[in-house]
């Protein structure tokens, strides 16, 4: 069990860190996709299989393949790459390292003063999450019902066709004037 | 030691099974559609030209594996290989007959629509690494079509879910012992079967590869066995819809005694092969805003209201 946590941590990690630095956006977000993996095993292995599955179906297999597809329809070519390369200058690391150092501190703090209950764990299953989710929690489930419906509302909106006015004379051959 | 002897066996029978059987679906589709459009198909290579499939391996296997200089080699290397990883692990929780499982998770069917879902990294990657414009509509065309038809098909089946209570495939099939899925379940069965094979993009569904238009879209610039895995994972993507349209409806391995277990499971699964070779051998192909508007402003409103409906009946029932 540990031993496949860390694997699962160390190949999450590396991916990640490939995520930011690789120049090429498609290689970048595919990388992403196996730190989402990878997260999806540790959650498996840690009780929680539905979360596991829902995280591959959602983010590994809905989310990110629309973002490869958004990136793979504006087909950025060498010119993006350059462009990436430059911004991954030195100078820019300053302020994400001091996030770091602050994060890896409460990390260490965590850990020495023994706040982790790891070791017992309970195989939580959908049922149980449902229940929770219709239960006690569902104002939060109806209210992110609320905000995607505003967004598919939006995008509806946004992605409209405008409705073109012809002169009666040319709507029957509509065809060749568009 | 004999439950894990076992267990390893079943493993690789799977492996090899599956294999085997989308391998043989090359023969059995060539034929059975010179059947339906009265023509002879293969008869040259042995008995009913039954070697065919060997012809068509060795040949697929010593073609040159070219891969253009122009294509992200990386890319365009792992990009097959994703379909066949994706189909293949989600055989692994197919039972095909009682304890005949290589993993009874308890999430099964969650299981197998996430790696339905990662199966269309293959096209879109295809599709770009390609570097060509035919490719690229292909894989794009792909992908909007594997994610829209994905979820009609997760909600297809959580109909069968409600009504046994479990993610687990052995528990769907026990409890099938009374009546299978297909009679209380019919509409979600026919979106799940829509589902499958604008899934496995099969004929009538087969946009991203439509050959009159596209060249043959994702996977024009593969040769050789790279293309040869497009190839068998599209025959394995077939089995495998229907060897779960086989446990989700048609009560899986339950049968009459007189014949094993798996055998009966084995009838139906490719009772519904056939019919996927039957449905590419009549159908015409949809254009692709039909295919679209026909998943979201059709059969996503009869699926949802499947659930609601079944919800209703099993509270009522409860």
């Amino acid at each position: 069990m540990n031993i496949i946590f860390y694997i699962a941590a160390l190949i999450a990690l590396i991916a990640t860190f490939r995520v930011v630095t690789h120049k090429n956006a498609v290689h970048a977000l595919l990388y992403l996709v196996v730190s989402l993996l990878a997260i999806s095993v540790i959650f498996f292995i840690s009780g929680a299989p539905f979360v596991a599955a829902l995280e591959v179906i959602v983010y590994a297999g809905a989310i990110m393949v629309l973002f490869v597809f958004a990136i793979v329809m504006l087909n950025l070519g060498e010119d993006s790459i350059q462009r990436e390369a430059n911004l991954l200058q030195p100078g820019v690391w300053k302020i994400p390292t001091i996030l770091i150092v602050i994060l890896l501190a409460e990390l260490i703090y965590v850990f020495a003063s023994n706040q982790m209950t790891a070791g017992n764990v309970r195989i939580v299953d959908a049922a149980e999450v449902s229940q929770r989710l219709f239960g006690g929690y569902v104002l939060a489930v109806e209210m992110t019902g609320i905000l995607l419906l505003s967004g598919i509302v939006g995008a509806y909106h946004l992605g409209r066709e405008k409705k073109r006015e012809y002169h009666r004379y040319l709507q029957t051959n509509e065809e060749e004037h568009e | 030691m004999n439950d894990t002897l076992f267990h390893i066996l079943i493993i690789v029978g799977v492996l090899l099974g599956s294999v085997t059987i989308a391998a043989g679906l090359i023969y059995v589709e060539r034929k059975m559609l010179a059947v339906w459009q009265q023509r002879k198909g293969p008869n040259r290579v042995g008995p009913f030209g039954i070697f065919q499939v060997l012809a068509d391996m060795v040949k697929i296997f010593f073609k040159e594996d070219w891969i253009p200089p122009f294509v992200d080699k990386k890319l365009f290397i792992v990009a097959p290989t994703i379909i066949m990883l994706t189909i293949l692990m989600s055989f692994a929780i197919i039972p095909f007959a009682p304890s005949w499982v290589v993993a009874d998770l308890n999430i099964g069917l969650l299981f197998v629509l996430a790696m339905s879902s990662l199966g269309a990294y293959t096209i879109i990657l295809a599709g770009w690494s390609s570097n060509n414009k035919y490719s690229l509509l292909g894989g794009v065309r792909g992908a909007a079509q594997m994610i829209s038809y994905e979820v009609f098909m997760g909600l297809s089946i959580m109909g069968v879910v409600i009504q046994t209570g479990s993610f687990r495939l052995t528990d769907i099939v026990e409890a099938q012992q009374n009546i299978w899925f297909v009679i209380p379940q019919f509409i979600g069965f026919i979106i799940f079967l829509i589902a499958g094979v604008a899934e496995t993009h099969r004929l009538p569904f087969d946009l991203p590869e439509a050959e009159s238009e596209l060249i043959a879209g994702f996977h024009s610039e593969y040769s050789g066995m790279k293309f040869g895995m497009f190839f068998v994972g599209e025959y394995l993507g077939i089995t495998l819809v229907s060897a779960l349209i086989t446990v989700l409806f048609f009560g899986g391995w339950l049968g009459p005694a007189f014949l094993p277990p798996i055998i009966w499971f084995l009838i139906k699964m490719f009772c519904f092969i056939l019919f996927f070779v039957l449905l590419r051998a009549t159908l015409p192909r949809p254009r692709y805003d039909q295919l679209m508007s026909y998943g979201w402003k059709l059969l996503l409103p009869l699926a949802l209201l499947n659930v609601l409906v079944t919800g209703a009946i099993v509270l009522l029932n409860a």
